[in-house]
Protein backbone atom coordinates (compact mmCIF):
# COMPACT_ATOMS: atom_id res chain seq x y z
CA UNK A 1 0.00 0.00 0.00
CA UNK A 2 1.63 3.39 -1.27
CA UNK A 3 0.21 6.10 0.71
CA UNK A 4 0.90 9.96 0.68
CA UNK A 5 0.27 12.63 3.10
CA UNK A 6 -0.23 16.35 2.16
CA UNK A 7 1.49 18.51 5.24
CA UNK A 8 1.83 22.01 5.15
CA UNK A 9 4.21 24.44 7.39
CA UNK A 10 2.12 27.23 9.64
CA UNK A 11 2.50 29.93 12.08
CA UNK A 12 1.55 28.71 15.12
CA UNK A 13 -1.26 30.89 15.31
CA UNK A 14 -2.12 29.82 19.35
CA UNK A 15 0.92 31.97 19.81
CA UNK A 16 -0.24 35.08 17.88
CA UNK A 17 -0.32 38.28 20.32
CA UNK A 18 -2.06 41.17 19.85
CA UNK A 19 -0.52 44.57 21.05
CA UNK A 20 -2.21 45.82 23.80
CA UNK A 21 -1.76 49.31 23.14
CA UNK A 22 -1.96 49.48 19.31
CA UNK A 23 -4.32 46.72 18.68
CA UNK A 24 -2.19 45.36 15.93
CA UNK A 25 -1.02 42.04 15.25
CA UNK A 26 2.51 40.54 16.90
CA UNK A 27 3.99 38.54 14.17
CA UNK A 28 7.62 38.48 15.04
CA UNK A 29 8.96 35.88 16.89
CA UNK A 30 5.75 33.21 16.05
CA UNK A 31 6.87 29.46 15.47
CA UNK A 32 6.96 27.73 12.65
CA UNK A 33 4.76 24.69 12.99
CA UNK A 34 3.72 21.52 10.89
CA UNK A 35 -0.13 21.50 10.67
CA UNK A 36 -2.00 20.10 13.61
CA UNK A 37 -4.59 18.47 11.30
CA UNK A 38 -1.61 17.21 8.90
CA UNK A 39 0.22 15.49 11.81
CA UNK A 40 -2.85 13.73 12.94
CA UNK A 41 -3.22 12.71 9.30
CA UNK A 42 0.52 11.71 8.84
CA UNK A 43 -0.01 9.23 12.43
CA UNK A 44 -2.99 7.41 10.86
CA UNK A 45 -0.44 6.64 7.62
CA UNK A 46 2.61 5.61 10.35
CA UNK A 47 -0.27 3.10 11.76
CA UNK A 48 -0.92 1.78 8.44
CA UNK A 49 2.66 1.29 8.04
CA UNK A 50 2.87 -0.34 11.35
CA UNK A 51 0.05 -2.49 10.53
CA UNK A 52 0.52 -3.32 7.14
CA UNK A 53 3.89 -2.22 5.83
CA UNK A 54 2.77 0.36 3.85
CA UNK A 55 5.13 2.70 2.14
CA UNK A 56 4.59 6.73 3.29
CA UNK A 57 5.65 9.67 1.49
CA UNK A 58 4.98 12.97 2.89
CA UNK A 59 4.64 16.29 0.60
CA UNK A 60 4.80 20.00 1.05
CA UNK A 61 4.33 22.71 -0.97
CA UNK A 62 5.75 26.00 0.35
CA UNK A 63 8.57 27.80 0.40
CA UNK A 64 12.38 25.98 0.99
CA UNK A 65 12.11 26.52 4.69
CA UNK A 66 9.42 24.14 5.26
CA UNK A 67 12.21 21.44 4.53
CA UNK A 68 11.82 21.97 8.53
CA UNK A 69 8.88 19.62 8.85
CA UNK A 70 9.42 17.23 6.41
CA UNK A 71 12.55 16.47 8.16
CA UNK A 72 10.40 16.11 11.28
CA UNK A 73 8.11 13.17 9.19
CA UNK A 74 11.13 11.63 8.29
CA UNK A 75 12.16 11.79 11.92
CA UNK A 76 9.08 10.36 12.77
CA UNK A 77 9.14 7.71 10.47
CA UNK A 78 7.61 8.19 6.84
CA UNK A 79 10.00 6.59 3.81
CA UNK A 80 9.83 9.16 1.47
CA UNK A 81 9.45 13.59 1.46
CA UNK A 82 9.11 16.02 -1.26
CA UNK A 83 9.61 19.43 -1.17
CA UNK A 84 7.52 21.39 -4.19
CA UNK A 85 8.35 24.51 -4.39
CA UNK A 86 8.93 27.31 -7.14
CA UNK A 87 8.26 30.60 -7.27
CA UNK A 88 5.64 29.78 -10.30
CA UNK A 89 3.48 28.14 -7.82
CA UNK A 90 3.28 31.40 -5.39
CA UNK A 91 0.60 33.29 -4.69
CA UNK A 92 -2.06 30.08 -4.83
CA UNK A 93 -5.15 30.10 -3.60
CA UNK A 94 -6.68 26.79 -2.51
CA UNK A 95 -7.66 26.15 -6.08
CA UNK A 96 -4.47 26.63 -7.49
CA UNK A 97 -2.58 24.66 -4.53
CA UNK A 98 -4.75 21.87 -4.80
CA UNK A 99 -3.78 21.97 -8.84
CA UNK A 100 -0.52 21.70 -8.00
CA UNK A 101 -0.30 19.18 -5.39
CA UNK A 102 -2.95 17.57 -7.69
CA UNK A 103 -0.24 17.59 -10.46
CA UNK A 104 2.39 15.85 -8.41
CA UNK A 105 0.32 13.18 -6.91
CA UNK A 106 -0.37 12.20 -10.23
CA UNK A 107 3.17 11.14 -11.09
CA UNK A 108 3.26 8.28 -7.81
CA UNK A 109 1.62 5.19 -7.49
CA UNK A 110 -1.09 5.82 -4.55
CA UNK A 111 -3.71 3.78 -2.15
CA UNK A 112 -4.43 6.45 0.04
CA UNK A 113 -3.78 10.01 0.25
CA UNK A 114 -4.06 11.83 3.74
CA UNK A 115 -4.57 15.75 4.23
CA UNK A 116 -5.48 17.66 7.58
CA UNK A 117 -8.79 18.93 7.61
CA UNK A 118 -7.65 22.32 7.40
CA UNK A 119 -4.63 24.64 8.05
CA UNK A 120 -4.68 26.56 10.71
CA UNK A 121 -3.36 29.44 9.24
CA UNK A 122 -6.78 29.56 7.00
CA UNK A 123 -9.13 27.44 7.84
CA UNK A 124 -10.44 26.57 4.78
CA UNK A 125 -10.98 22.82 4.90
CA UNK A 126 -10.74 23.01 0.69
CA UNK A 127 -7.37 21.86 -0.27
CA UNK A 128 -8.22 17.97 0.40
CA UNK A 129 -11.77 17.56 -1.40
CA UNK A 130 -10.31 19.99 -4.46
CA UNK A 131 -7.17 17.42 -4.60
CA UNK A 132 -9.73 14.43 -5.23
CA UNK A 133 -11.58 16.27 -7.51
CA UNK A 134 -8.55 17.08 -9.71
CA UNK A 135 -7.68 13.29 -9.31
CA UNK A 136 -11.09 12.11 -9.73
CA UNK A 137 -11.09 10.02 -6.37
CA UNK A 138 -13.48 9.91 -4.16
CA UNK A 139 -12.81 11.80 -0.65
CA UNK A 140 -14.06 11.50 2.86
CA UNK A 141 -13.47 14.54 5.01
CA UNK A 142 -13.22 14.93 9.17
CA UNK A 143 -11.69 11.66 9.46
CA UNK A 144 -11.52 10.37 13.08
CA UNK A 145 -10.82 7.02 12.57
CA UNK A 146 -9.87 4.34 9.41
CA UNK A 147 -9.55 0.67 9.31
CA UNK A 148 -7.79 -0.82 6.13
CA UNK A 149 -9.64 -4.57 4.75
CA UNK A 150 -6.97 -5.95 2.67
CA UNK A 151 -9.16 -8.62 1.23
CA UNK A 152 -11.62 -5.83 -0.61
CA UNK A 153 -8.83 -2.73 -0.87
CA UNK A 154 -11.59 -0.91 1.12
CA UNK A 155 -11.41 1.68 4.38
CA UNK A 156 -13.49 1.74 6.51
CA UNK A 157 -13.63 5.26 8.12
CA UNK A 158 -15.59 6.99 10.74
CA UNK A 159 -15.87 11.10 10.08
CA UNK A 160 -17.24 13.19 11.98
CA UNK A 161 -20.32 15.36 11.94
CA UNK A 162 -21.89 18.32 14.48
CA UNK A 163 -24.50 15.81 16.70
CA UNK A 164 -22.33 12.44 16.06
CA UNK A 165 -20.60 10.31 13.57
CA UNK A 166 -21.10 8.13 10.22
CA UNK A 167 -19.10 5.15 9.41
CA UNK A 168 -18.19 5.21 5.75
CA UNK A 169 -16.86 1.84 3.51
CA UNK A 170 -14.52 3.91 0.50
CA UNK A 171 -12.68 2.13 -2.32
CA UNK A 172 -9.05 2.75 -2.85
CA UNK A 173 -7.31 5.17 -4.10
CA UNK A 174 -8.79 7.39 -2.69
CA UNK A 175 -8.69 10.56 -0.36
CA UNK A 176 -9.20 11.27 3.36
CA UNK A 177 -8.91 14.32 5.24
CA UNK A 178 -7.94 13.60 8.97
CA UNK A 179 -8.85 15.28 12.35
CA UNK A 180 -6.01 15.96 14.88
CA UNK A 181 -8.33 15.65 17.90
CA UNK A 182 -8.66 11.91 17.25
CA UNK A 183 -4.86 10.82 17.45
CA UNK A 184 -1.92 11.46 19.23
CA UNK A 185 0.95 11.89 16.92
CA UNK A 186 4.11 9.92 18.07
CA UNK A 187 7.57 11.33 18.69
CA UNK A 188 10.35 11.81 16.75
CA UNK A 189 12.77 9.32 17.84
CA UNK A 190 16.67 9.98 18.73
CA UNK A 191 17.50 7.45 15.78
CA UNK A 192 14.40 8.74 13.64
CA UNK A 193 16.37 12.33 14.38
CA UNK A 194 19.60 10.89 13.41
CA UNK A 195 18.37 9.19 10.21
CA UNK A 196 16.17 11.89 8.87
CA UNK A 197 19.00 14.15 8.47
CA UNK A 198 20.69 11.12 6.40
CA UNK A 199 18.01 10.57 4.22
CA UNK A 200 17.09 12.83 0.87
CA UNK A 201 14.23 15.58 1.00
CA UNK A 202 13.65 15.51 -2.90
CA UNK A 203 13.16 19.17 -4.10
CA UNK A 204 11.07 19.67 -6.93
CA UNK A 205 9.96 22.21 -9.37
CA UNK A 206 6.86 23.60 -11.11
CA UNK A 207 8.37 21.17 -14.04
CA UNK A 208 7.76 17.90 -12.74
CA UNK A 209 4.24 18.14 -12.11
CA UNK A 210 2.82 18.77 -16.11
CA UNK A 211 0.32 21.03 -14.50
CA UNK A 212 -0.51 23.56 -17.29
CA UNK A 213 0.47 27.54 -16.21
CA UNK A 214 -3.19 28.36 -16.29
CA UNK A 215 -3.74 26.38 -13.47
CA UNK A 216 -1.19 27.20 -10.82
CA UNK A 217 0.59 30.19 -8.70
CA UNK A 218 -1.16 33.21 -8.96
CA UNK A 219 -2.29 32.78 -12.53
CA UNK A 220 -4.71 29.83 -11.66
CA UNK A 221 -5.88 31.27 -8.85
CA UNK A 222 -9.91 32.52 -9.33
CA UNK A 223 -9.55 34.19 -5.67
CA UNK A 224 -8.04 37.06 -4.51
CA UNK A 225 -7.42 39.67 -1.83
CA UNK A 226 -8.58 42.59 -2.65
CA UNK A 227 -7.63 43.85 1.28
CA UNK A 228 -6.59 42.53 4.56
CA UNK A 229 -7.22 44.67 8.03
CA UNK A 230 -6.05 43.69 11.47
CA UNK A 231 -9.68 42.66 13.11
CA UNK A 232 -12.07 46.01 13.91
CA UNK A 233 -13.72 45.33 17.55
CA UNK A 234 -16.32 47.55 18.44
CA UNK A 235 -15.73 50.21 21.23
CA UNK A 236 -15.26 49.23 24.44
CA UNK A 237 -18.28 50.15 27.00
CA UNK A 238 -17.29 51.09 29.87
CA UNK A 239 -15.41 49.06 33.22
CA UNK A 240 -16.10 49.41 36.42
CA UNK A 241 -13.64 48.76 39.60
CA UNK A 242 -16.50 48.34 42.61
CA UNK A 243 -18.04 46.19 45.06
CA UNK A 244 -19.62 42.86 44.58
CA UNK A 245 -22.32 44.44 45.83
CA UNK A 246 -22.59 47.71 43.42
CA UNK A 247 -21.61 45.56 40.25
CA UNK A 248 -24.91 43.77 41.07
CA UNK A 249 -26.61 47.27 40.80
CA UNK A 250 -24.80 47.81 37.71
CA UNK A 251 -25.46 44.49 35.88
CA UNK A 252 -29.65 44.54 36.76
CA UNK A 253 -29.60 47.89 35.77
CA UNK A 254 -27.97 46.94 32.40
CA UNK A 255 -30.15 44.35 31.81
CA UNK A 256 -33.22 46.62 32.24
CA UNK A 257 -31.95 48.92 30.12
CA UNK A 258 -31.78 46.09 27.08
CA UNK A 259 -35.21 44.79 27.86
CA UNK A 260 -33.48 41.66 29.17
CA UNK A 261 -34.97 41.13 32.25
CA UNK B 1 -16.93 32.79 -19.56
CA UNK B 2 -18.91 35.57 -20.56
CA UNK B 3 -19.61 36.86 -16.68
CA UNK B 4 -22.80 38.64 -18.17
CA UNK B 5 -24.62 35.58 -18.45
CA UNK B 6 -24.42 34.94 -14.73
CA UNK B 7 -26.60 35.99 -12.92
CA UNK B 8 -28.89 35.74 -9.38
CA UNK B 9 -27.96 34.80 -5.95
CA UNK B 10 -27.90 30.47 -5.33
CA UNK B 11 -28.44 28.86 -1.45
CA UNK B 12 -27.91 25.62 -0.76
CA UNK B 13 -30.64 24.61 1.29
CA UNK B 14 -29.14 22.39 4.02
CA UNK B 15 -31.26 19.54 5.54
CA UNK B 16 -30.76 16.52 7.05
CA UNK B 17 -33.56 13.84 7.43
CA UNK B 18 -35.83 16.00 6.04
CA UNK B 19 -35.16 18.74 8.87
CA UNK B 20 -34.37 22.46 6.92
CA UNK B 21 -31.13 23.27 8.93
CA UNK B 22 -31.20 26.91 10.37
CA UNK B 23 -28.01 28.06 8.56
CA UNK B 24 -30.07 27.62 5.27
CA UNK B 25 -32.30 29.98 6.62
CA UNK B 26 -30.24 32.72 7.61
CA UNK B 27 -27.94 32.26 4.06
CA UNK B 28 -31.66 33.19 2.20
CA UNK B 29 -31.56 36.33 4.70
CA UNK B 30 -28.11 37.49 3.63
CA UNK B 31 -28.57 36.41 -0.55
CA UNK B 32 -31.70 38.49 -0.46
CA UNK B 33 -29.77 41.38 0.74
CA UNK B 34 -27.30 40.52 -1.98
CA UNK B 35 -29.79 39.84 -4.75
CA UNK B 36 -31.46 43.02 -3.95
CA UNK B 37 -28.68 45.18 -4.36
CA UNK B 38 -28.18 43.60 -8.09
CA UNK B 39 -31.86 43.33 -9.00
CA UNK B 40 -31.43 39.78 -8.91
CA UNK B 41 -33.32 36.74 -7.84
CA UNK B 42 -32.63 34.71 -4.53
CA UNK B 43 -32.74 30.44 -5.79
CA UNK B 44 -32.57 27.83 -3.21
CA UNK B 45 -31.64 24.38 -4.18
CA UNK B 46 -32.83 21.46 -1.92
CA UNK B 47 -31.48 18.52 -2.80
CA UNK B 48 -32.55 14.87 -0.78
CA UNK B 49 -35.59 12.48 -0.83
CA UNK B 50 -39.18 13.82 -0.12
CA UNK B 51 -38.34 16.85 0.36
CA UNK B 52 -40.17 18.68 -1.46
CA UNK B 53 -42.58 20.16 1.43
CA UNK B 54 -39.66 22.26 2.84
CA UNK B 55 -39.81 24.62 -0.21
CA UNK B 56 -42.85 27.03 1.03
CA UNK B 57 -40.39 27.24 4.36
CA UNK B 58 -37.47 28.67 2.05
CA UNK B 59 -39.98 31.22 0.18
CA UNK B 60 -41.15 32.34 3.66
CA UNK B 61 -37.50 33.02 4.50
CA UNK B 62 -36.91 34.89 1.07
CA UNK B 63 -36.94 32.58 -1.76
CA UNK B 64 -37.92 33.78 -5.30
CA UNK B 65 -37.04 30.47 -6.46
CA UNK B 66 -36.88 26.62 -5.12
CA UNK B 67 -34.97 24.06 -7.13
CA UNK B 68 -35.70 20.64 -6.09
CA UNK B 69 -33.69 17.65 -6.27
CA UNK B 70 -35.62 15.01 -5.38
CA UNK B 71 -33.79 11.43 -5.80
CA UNK B 72 -33.38 7.59 -3.61
CA UNK B 73 -29.11 8.83 -3.95
CA UNK B 74 -30.18 12.23 -2.12
CA UNK B 75 -31.02 11.32 0.79
CA UNK B 76 -28.21 11.26 2.73
CA UNK B 77 -25.63 13.58 2.58
CA UNK B 78 -22.74 12.36 0.14
CA UNK B 79 -19.74 14.01 -1.82
CA UNK B 80 -20.54 13.12 -5.36
CA UNK B 81 -24.03 12.73 -5.94
CA UNK B 82 -24.42 16.37 -4.24
CA UNK B 83 -21.40 17.27 -6.21
CA UNK B 84 -23.28 16.02 -9.66
CA UNK B 85 -26.79 17.67 -8.35
CA UNK B 86 -25.01 21.26 -7.87
CA UNK B 87 -22.85 21.24 -10.74
CA UNK B 88 -25.69 20.45 -13.29
CA UNK B 89 -27.64 23.34 -11.73
CA UNK B 90 -24.33 25.81 -12.39
CA UNK B 91 -23.81 24.59 -16.05
CA UNK B 92 -27.95 24.70 -16.99
CA UNK B 93 -28.37 28.00 -14.75
CA UNK B 94 -25.39 30.05 -14.05
CA UNK B 95 -25.55 31.45 -10.91
CA UNK B 96 -23.51 34.18 -10.29
CA UNK B 97 -22.85 33.76 -6.11
CA UNK B 98 -23.24 30.89 -4.83
CA UNK B 99 -23.90 30.67 -0.92
CA UNK B 100 -23.07 27.07 1.24
CA UNK B 101 -23.37 26.72 5.15
CA UNK B 102 -19.93 26.25 6.68
CA UNK B 103 -21.16 22.46 8.16
CA UNK B 104 -19.40 19.39 8.10
CA UNK B 105 -21.51 19.15 4.78
CA UNK B 106 -20.89 22.36 3.47
CA UNK B 107 -16.99 22.01 3.92
CA UNK B 108 -17.12 18.98 2.37
CA UNK B 109 -19.19 20.18 -0.67
CA UNK B 110 -18.31 23.30 -1.48
CA UNK B 111 -14.50 22.86 -2.02
CA UNK B 112 -15.87 19.53 -4.27
CA UNK B 113 -18.04 22.04 -6.40
CA UNK B 114 -15.78 25.11 -6.95
CA UNK B 115 -12.78 22.27 -8.17
CA UNK B 116 -15.12 20.36 -10.30
CA UNK B 117 -15.90 23.73 -11.57
CA UNK B 118 -12.96 26.15 -11.80
CA UNK B 119 -14.44 28.49 -9.85
CA UNK B 120 -13.00 30.37 -6.09
CA UNK B 121 -14.39 29.63 -3.09
CA UNK B 122 -13.94 31.70 0.31
CA UNK B 123 -14.12 29.76 3.09
CA UNK B 124 -16.35 31.22 6.02
CA UNK B 125 -17.08 34.28 5.36
CA UNK B 126 -18.71 36.68 8.11
CA UNK B 127 -19.39 39.89 5.87
CA UNK B 128 -20.75 39.74 2.59
CA UNK B 129 -21.58 42.84 0.33
CA UNK B 130 -22.04 44.26 -3.00
CA UNK B 131 -20.10 47.27 -3.41
CA UNK B 132 -21.61 50.50 -3.59
CA UNK B 133 -19.65 51.44 -6.67
CA UNK B 134 -20.53 50.72 -10.48
CA UNK B 135 -18.46 47.92 -9.92
CA UNK B 136 -21.00 46.44 -7.98
CA UNK B 137 -18.82 43.55 -6.81
CA UNK B 138 -19.12 40.70 -4.29
CA UNK B 139 -17.13 41.14 -1.78
CA UNK B 140 -16.11 38.24 0.73
CA UNK B 141 -14.81 38.91 4.61
CA UNK B 142 -13.21 36.41 6.38
CA UNK B 143 -11.14 35.62 9.44
CA UNK B 144 -7.62 34.63 8.62
CA UNK B 145 -4.86 33.92 9.83
CA UNK B 146 -6.39 31.69 13.55
CA UNK B 147 -8.87 35.22 13.73
CA UNK B 148 -6.35 37.68 14.08
CA UNK B 149 -6.53 39.73 10.73
CA UNK B 150 -9.84 39.93 8.16
CA UNK B 151 -9.50 39.76 4.43
CA UNK B 152 -11.44 41.12 1.70
CA UNK B 153 -11.45 38.18 -1.17
CA UNK B 154 -13.15 38.78 -4.54
CA UNK B 155 -13.90 36.21 -7.25
CA UNK B 156 -13.40 38.52 -10.31
CA UNK B 157 -13.28 36.50 -13.23
CA UNK B 158 -14.74 32.78 -12.78
CA UNK B 159 -18.35 32.28 -11.35
CA UNK B 160 -20.06 31.33 -9.59
CA UNK B 161 -18.69 32.99 -6.48
CA UNK B 162 -18.94 30.80 -3.99
CA UNK B 163 -18.41 31.33 -0.29
CA UNK B 164 -19.28 29.41 3.31
CA UNK B 165 -20.95 31.01 6.00
CA UNK B 166 -20.50 29.37 9.25
CA UNK B 167 -23.91 28.68 11.30
CA UNK B 168 -25.10 31.46 13.52
CA UNK B 169 -23.23 34.42 11.59
CA UNK B 170 -26.10 35.99 9.37
CA UNK B 171 -29.86 36.62 10.12
CA UNK B 172 -32.57 35.07 8.82
CA UNK B 173 -35.25 37.17 7.92
CA UNK B 174 -38.83 37.18 9.70
CA UNK B 175 -41.20 34.69 8.01
CA UNK B 176 -43.05 35.82 5.70
CA UNK B 177 -46.50 33.54 5.05
CA UNK B 178 -47.28 35.81 1.95
CA UNK B 179 -44.55 35.28 -0.11
CA UNK B 180 -44.43 34.20 -3.34
CA UNK B 181 -42.10 32.13 -5.08
CA UNK B 182 -41.76 29.31 -8.03
CA UNK B 183 -40.79 25.22 -7.12
CA UNK B 184 -39.28 23.89 -10.06
CA UNK B 185 -38.75 19.55 -10.15
CA UNK B 186 -35.13 19.47 -11.74
CA UNK B 187 -33.49 15.94 -12.64
CA UNK B 188 -30.45 15.47 -13.02
CA UNK B 189 -28.32 12.48 -14.45
CA UNK B 190 -26.35 10.76 -11.86
CA UNK B 191 -22.85 8.34 -12.63
CA UNK B 192 -23.78 5.77 -10.34
CA UNK B 193 -20.44 3.85 -11.18
CA UNK B 194 -18.67 7.12 -9.76
CA UNK B 195 -21.00 7.48 -6.85
CA UNK B 196 -20.62 3.53 -5.76
CA UNK B 197 -16.87 4.10 -4.67
CA UNK B 198 -18.14 5.51 -1.37
CA UNK B 199 -20.96 3.80 0.42
CA UNK B 200 -22.50 4.87 4.09
CA UNK B 201 -22.48 2.03 6.46
CA UNK B 202 -24.54 4.24 9.37
CA UNK B 203 -25.02 7.37 10.60
CA UNK B 204 -24.76 6.85 14.39
CA UNK B 205 -26.52 10.38 16.76
CA UNK B 206 -25.06 10.96 19.33
CA UNK B 207 -27.69 12.27 22.44
CA UNK B 208 -27.43 15.91 22.87
CA UNK B 209 -28.19 16.91 26.39
CA UNK B 210 -28.43 20.28 25.68
CA UNK B 211 -29.78 22.83 23.25
CA UNK B 212 -27.57 24.29 20.35
CA UNK B 213 -25.74 27.08 22.03
CA UNK B 214 -25.99 28.89 19.18
CA UNK B 215 -29.37 28.99 19.27
CA UNK B 216 -29.27 30.21 22.68
CA UNK B 217 -31.10 33.78 23.23
CA UNK B 218 -28.69 34.28 26.36
CA UNK B 219 -25.42 33.16 27.27
CA UNK B 220 -23.40 32.92 30.48
CA UNK B 221 -19.94 31.55 29.62
CA UNK B 222 -17.22 30.54 31.50
CA UNK B 223 -13.30 30.90 31.51
CA UNK B 224 -10.05 29.42 33.23
CA UNK B 225 -11.36 32.39 35.93
CA UNK B 226 -14.17 29.51 36.66
CA UNK B 227 -12.07 26.75 37.77
CA UNK B 228 -13.99 23.77 37.90
CA UNK B 229 -17.31 22.38 37.70
CA UNK B 230 -18.57 23.55 40.98
CA UNK B 231 -18.18 27.11 39.67
CA UNK B 232 -19.65 26.09 36.48
CA UNK B 233 -22.93 25.35 38.91
CA UNK B 234 -22.88 28.75 39.72
CA UNK B 235 -22.86 29.75 36.31
CA UNK B 236 -25.44 27.22 35.41
CA UNK B 237 -27.78 28.79 38.59
CA UNK B 238 -27.52 32.28 37.18
CA UNK B 239 -28.31 30.60 33.51
CA UNK B 240 -31.03 29.16 34.44
CA UNK B 241 -32.79 32.20 35.96
CA UNK B 242 -32.26 34.40 33.02
CA UNK B 243 -33.75 31.99 30.83
CA UNK B 244 -30.29 30.85 29.13
CA UNK B 245 -27.91 28.44 28.53
CA UNK B 246 -23.99 27.80 30.04
CA UNK B 247 -21.03 28.01 27.36
CA UNK B 248 -17.62 27.89 27.73
CA UNK B 249 -13.96 29.18 26.77
CA UNK B 250 -11.94 26.57 24.50
CA UNK B 251 -9.61 26.21 28.32
CA UNK B 252 -12.24 24.77 29.90
CA UNK B 253 -13.14 22.39 27.78
CA UNK B 254 -9.39 21.41 26.76
CA UNK B 255 -9.52 21.23 30.54
CA UNK B 256 -12.60 18.57 30.92
CA UNK B 257 -14.67 20.44 32.34
CA UNK B 258 -17.27 21.39 30.24
CA UNK B 259 -18.28 19.07 26.67
CA UNK B 260 -16.96 20.13 23.15
CA UNK B 261 -20.37 21.41 22.17
CA UNK B 262 -20.08 23.85 24.52
CA UNK B 263 -17.53 26.08 23.24
CA UNK B 264 -17.39 29.41 21.68
CA UNK B 265 -14.72 30.79 19.34
CA UNK B 266 -12.59 30.02 16.50
CA UNK B 267 -12.39 26.12 16.80
CA UNK B 268 -16.06 26.21 18.68
CA UNK B 269 -19.18 27.56 18.04
CA UNK B 270 -20.37 31.36 16.28
CA UNK B 271 -22.94 32.69 19.08
CA UNK B 272 -25.04 35.97 18.30
CA UNK B 273 -27.00 36.38 21.30
CA UNK B 274 -29.07 38.78 22.72
CA UNK B 275 -27.26 38.81 26.12
CA UNK B 276 -23.28 37.14 26.50
CA UNK B 277 -22.20 37.27 30.27
CA UNK B 278 -18.49 36.29 29.72
CA UNK B 279 -17.37 34.87 33.70
CA UNK B 280 -13.69 34.58 34.33
CA UNK B 281 -12.77 34.76 30.17
CA UNK B 282 -9.75 36.71 29.14
CA UNK B 283 -10.92 37.15 26.14
CA UNK B 284 -8.18 35.29 23.75
CA UNK B 285 -8.59 36.44 19.53
CA UNK B 286 -10.18 33.22 19.16
CA UNK B 287 -12.82 33.64 22.05
CA UNK B 288 -13.43 37.01 20.61
CA UNK B 289 -13.99 35.86 16.97
CA UNK B 290 -16.92 33.71 18.12
CA UNK B 291 -18.66 36.04 20.24
CA UNK B 292 -18.32 39.84 19.23
CA UNK B 293 -21.53 39.92 17.32
CA UNK B 294 -23.61 39.63 20.96
CA UNK B 295 -25.84 42.15 20.68
CA UNK B 296 -25.39 43.01 25.05
CA UNK B 297 -21.81 41.32 26.17
CA UNK B 298 -21.24 41.40 30.11
CA UNK B 299 -17.71 40.56 31.38
CA UNK B 300 -16.54 40.05 34.77
CA UNK B 301 -13.06 39.47 35.28
CA UNK B 302 -10.64 39.79 38.08
CA UNK B 303 -7.75 41.05 35.38
CA UNK B 304 -8.86 44.75 34.59
CA UNK B 305 -6.28 44.14 31.74
CA UNK B 306 -8.04 41.29 30.54
CA UNK B 307 -8.98 41.70 26.18
CA UNK B 308 -12.48 41.40 27.13
CA UNK B 309 -13.23 44.49 28.37
CA UNK B 310 -12.45 45.84 25.16
CA UNK B 311 -15.72 44.35 23.68
CA UNK B 312 -17.74 44.58 26.92
CA UNK B 313 -20.67 46.66 26.79
CA UNK B 314 -20.40 46.87 30.82
CA UNK B 315 -17.50 45.51 32.76
CA UNK B 316 -17.18 44.45 35.96
CA UNK B 317 -13.35 43.51 37.52
CA UNK B 318 -14.10 41.21 40.43
CA UNK B 319 -14.72 38.36 41.96
CA UNK B 320 -17.28 36.04 39.54
CA UNK B 321 -17.81 33.78 42.62
CA UNK B 322 -19.04 36.68 44.46
CA UNK B 323 -21.09 38.51 42.17
CA UNK B 324 -22.58 35.49 40.50
CA UNK B 325 -24.20 34.27 42.99
CA UNK B 326 -25.46 37.36 44.53
CA UNK B 327 -26.76 38.32 40.95
CA UNK B 328 -28.95 35.03 41.12
CA UNK B 329 -29.95 35.82 43.91
CA UNK B 330 -30.82 39.20 42.99
CA UNK B 331 -32.79 38.49 40.05
CA UNK B 332 -34.67 35.65 42.37
CA UNK B 333 -36.62 38.47 44.31
CA UNK B 334 -36.83 41.05 41.55
CA UNK B 335 -39.32 37.85 40.39
CA UNK B 336 -41.13 37.75 43.45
Amino acid sequence: MNIVVCIKQVPDTTEVKINPVTGTLIREGVPSIMNPDDKGGLEYALQLKDKYGAHVTVITMGLPQAEAILREALAMGVDRAILLTDRKLGGADTLATSSALAGALRTMDVDLIITGRQAIDGDTAQVGPQIAEHLDLPQVSYMEDLQYNEATKTFTIKKQLEDGYQILEMQAPCVVTALASSVQPRYMTVSGIVTAFDKEVEVWGADRINVPEEHIGKAGSPTSVFKSFPKQLKPAGQTFEVSPEEAVELIVNKLKEKHII
Amino acid sequence: MNLAEYKDVYVFAEQRNGKLQNVALELLGKARELADANNEKVVAMLLGKDVKALAPTLIEHGADKVMVVDHDLLKDYMTEPYTEAITAIIESEKPSIMLIGATTIGRDLGPRVSARNRTGLTADATKLEISDDEAHEFRMTRPAFGGNLMATILCKNNRPQMSTVRPGVMQKMAADKGRKGEVVDYKVNFDEKKIARVKLVKTVKEEKTVTDISEAKILVSGGRGVGTKDGFAKLEALAKELGGEVSSSRAMVDAGVMPADRQVGQTGKTVRPALYMACGISGAIQHLAGMEESELIVAINKDKFAPIFQVADLGIVGDLHKIVPMLTERLKTMQK
